[in-house]
C-alpha cells in the first residue's frame, strides 16, 4: 500500500470511527488498521534522502536508472 | 568585383526575431556544401548553389560578357563570345544562379503571399508581391519546421530567403528560410491550429484534469539535463522533501529535433512506468525557444502520460499548449517542484494529526460505550431489585392466606389433634383401639395420651372441618 493509500484509508477509518452504529469489535479491529496505516505512513516519512537518478535507455531497449552527475 | 561589397544586406527592422543571426551562419557557410557539389544536381534545391565552386568556367564567361570593355569578349574560343562557342541554356541558368547566390546574401523580404500551394513531396511553394512586382518562393520541406504555420494568402508576411534561380524554368526564386506575418499571424494560426486538434480530442477538458498525489516517491523531470530548469527542479525538490526521488529523463528543448526528443522522453517513461508524477518543462527563452512545447505531438505526449503532469515552460509570462493539456500549470520549473513535491514536515504533521484523530476517535467510541454499559447496568440492577420486591410482596400475601387457613390456625383456637405412632391423623372412633398410645397435638405442644374406651357416637363437631363432616356423613 502506498503512503497515498494509507493516508486515505486512514482518513476514512477515522471518519467511520467518528459515525454511529459502530459495533465494538469493528471499531476496535478498525482502530487496530488504523494504527498499522499510521506506522506505514511514518515509515515512509523516514526514508532517507534519495538520489538523483537519470533514466537511460540501454542499447537492447531497456531502460535503466543511472546515478546522474548534473 | 567582390560579392560582399555587392550585397544587399537584410533589413533590420525586419529582423524582429534574430532570425537572420539564427539562420545566416547555416545557409552562408559554403565550405561544407563546396564539398558536396559534385553530387547534388537537383535542380532548384539551396544544395545546388554549391555548383558555384565547381563553376569556375562559367564565372569565367560572366567575368568576360559583363565586361566586354576588357578587351578580351570578342576573342575567338571564349564561350558564349561567339555563334560557334554559344553556351548551352542549362550553362546561362547555371550562370545566373550563381551569379545571384553569390551576389545576394540572405535577407528579408516584405510582400504579399499569393497562389500558396503545399505540394505533396512537402515543398510549399507561393509568390510573393507588391504593387509594382512579384517573386517566386519556395519553402523546401526541411526549412518548413522553422516557419509555424503555412501563410495564407493574401497574408503580409517578412520572408527570410536566398534569391536563386531555378534553372529548370529560368525563373528568379526566392528560398525561403523563415517567416514572420504581421500581428504574429503565423505563430497565432498554428497555436489554433493545434488548439482545434487538442480540443476535438477532448484533451482541453477541464475534467481531465488529474490532482498530484500528496507524496510522490519518485518525480519524474522532462527536461534539458544541461538547463537551468533542472537544476532549479532538483534544489527546490531536496529543500522540501530529500526522500523524494528525483528521475531525470532527459530531451532536447529546443531546436530542430526537440518535439521528437520530447515526445521520445514520454514513450520511455510510459515504457518504464514506475513514477507518480512527471515535470515537463525548460527556463525561459525566446518564443522560438519555447516552440516545441506548442508543438500537437508534445501536447499529445503530456495528456497521455499516465502520471500526473506539472508543466513549466519559461517565465510566467509565458503560457504554451503544454501548459493547457498539463494537469497542473506552473509558472517557473522552481514552482512545479513546489506543485509536486511536497514539505516532508507539513506532511509528517499531517500524519501526526490523523493519529491523534485516530486515537480520540476511538477513545470517545469506547467511552459512549462505557457509559451505555454503566447505564444498563444501573437499570439491570433497579429492575431487578423491583422484581424481587413484588415477588416478596406477593410471597407475604400467599402467606398470610395460608396462615389464615392453616390447621394450626385451628389448634390456636383451642382445638386438638390426634395422630398415631406414625405421625398419621387419627380422626375417627375407628382409627383407635382401646389402650392405644397416641399423640394429641395441641397448640403449644404435644401431649402422649392413652385411649381408655373406644365408643362411636354423635358428638359435637367443629363445623369447619370438612374432614369430620365427611366422616360423619360416611359412618351415618
Amino acid at each position: 500500500m502506498t503512503f497515498e493509500e494509507s493516508l486515505a484509508r486512514l482518513e476514512e477509518i477515522v471518519s467511520e470511527l467518528d459515525g454511529d452504529g459502530l459495533d465494538l469489535d469493528a471499531a476496535l479491529a478498525l482502530f487496530e488498521e488504523g494504527v498499522e496505516r499510521l506506522r506505514a505512513a511514518s515509515a515512509e516519512l523516514a526514508r532517507a534522502e534519495a538520489q538523483v537518478k537519470l533514466l537511460v535507455e540501454k542499447s537492447d531497449g531497456t531502460l535503466d536508472l543511472a546515478d546522474f552527475g548534473g | 568585383m567582390s560579392r560582399r561589397r555587392r550585397t544587399l544586406g537584410g533589413d533590420p527592422d525586419l529582423d524582429l526575431f534574430g532570425y537572420a543571426d539564427a539562420v545566416r551562419p547555416a545557409v552562408s557557410e559554403p565550405s561544407t556544401e563546396r564539398a558536396a557539389a559534385a553530387a547534388g544536381d537537383e535542380e532548384g534545391k539551396p544544395r545546388a548553389r554549391s555548383r558555384r565552386g565547381g563553376a569556375r568556367e562559367s564565372n569565367a564567361l560572366v567575368a568576360h560578357v559583363a565586361e566586354p570593355g576588357a578587351g578580351v569578349a570578342f576573342e575567338e574560343g571564349i564561350p558564349g563570345a561567339s555563334p560557334a562557342s554559344a553556351v548551352s541554356v542549362a550553362t546561362l541558368t547555371h550562370t545566373a544562379k550563381d551569379v545571384l547566390e553569390g551576389a545576394f546574401v540572405p535577407l528579408w523580404v516584405r510582400g504579399e503571399v499569393s497562389d500558396f500551394k503545399a505540394h505533396r513531396n512537402g515543398h510549399w511553394y507561393f509568390s510573393l508581391r507588391d504593387g509594382a512586382a512579384q517573386v517566386r518562393c519556395v519553402v523546401w520541406s526541411r526549412d518548413r519546421r522553422r516557419i509555424p504555420a503555412p501563410p495564407d494568402d493574401g497574408m503580409e508576411v517578412a520572408a527570410l530567403g536566398q534569391v536563386t534561380v531555378y534553372p529548370g524554368r529560368g525563373e528568379l526564386q526566392f528560398s525561403v528560410q523563415a517567416m514572420e506575418a504581421q500581428g504574429d499571424g503565423l505563430w497565432r494560426k498554428a497555436l489554433e491550429a493545434t488548439l482545434a486538434a487538442l480540443h476535438a480530442d477532448g484533451l482541453l477538458e477541464p475534467a481531465r484534469k488529474r490532482l498530484l498525489p500528496r507524496f510522490p516517491r519518485r518525480v519524474a523531470v522532462v527536461t534539458s539535463p544541461d538547463g537551468a530548469a533542472l537544476h532549479d527542479i532538483v534544489a527546490v525538490a531536496r529543500r522540501r522533501f530529500a526522500a523524494v526521488e528525483i528521475v531525470v529523463v532527459p530531451a532536447r528543448v529546443q531546436g530542430d529535433g526537440a518535439p521528437e526528443a520530447l515526445c521520445a522522453a514520454f514513450e520511455r517513461i510510459a515504457r518504464w512506468g514506475d513514477v507518480d508524477v512527471v515535470i515537463v518543462g525548460r527556463g525561459g527563452g525566446a518564443r522560438e525557444d519555447l516552440w516545441a512545447f506548442n508543438d500537437l505531438r508534445v501536447a499529445r505526449a503530456i495528456a497521455g502520460c499516465h502520471a500526473p503532469t506539472v508543466s513549466a515552460v519559461g517565465h510566467e509570462v509565458d503560457i504554451t499548449i503544454a501548459d493547457l493539456v498539463a494537469d497542473v500549470r506552473a509558472p517557473t520549473p522552481s514552482a512545479a517542484a513546489e506543485a509536486a513535491v511536497p514539505v516532508r514536515d507539513e506532511l509528517a504533521a499531517q500524519v501526526r494529526a490523523l493519529g491523534l484523530a485516530l486515537g480520540a476517535a476511538t477513545r470517545r467510541l469506547l467511552a459512549e460505550r462505557r457509559d451505555a454499559l454503566l447505564l444498563a447496568t444501573r437499570d439491570a440492577r433497579t429492575a431487578a431489585t423491583r422484581h424481587t420486591e413484588r415477588r416478596r410482596a406477593r410471597v407475604e400475601q400467599v402467606a398470610g392466606r395460608l396462615d389464615a387457613l392453616s390447621p394450626l390456625a385451628t389448634l390456636a383456637r383451642g382445638y386438638a389433634a390426634a395422630r398415631g405412632a406414625e405421625g398419621e391423623t387419627l380422626a375417627s372412633v375407628r382409627d383407635f383401639s382401646p389402650g392405644m398410645d397416641f399423640a394429641l397435638l395441641l397448640r403449644d405442644g404435644t401431649v402422649g395420651a392413652t385411649a381408655r374406651t373406644v365408643e362411636r357416637g354423635a358428638v359435637r363437631r367443629a363445623p369447619h372441618s370438612p374432614r369430620k363432616i365427611n366422616d360423619a356423613s360416611n359412618d351415618q
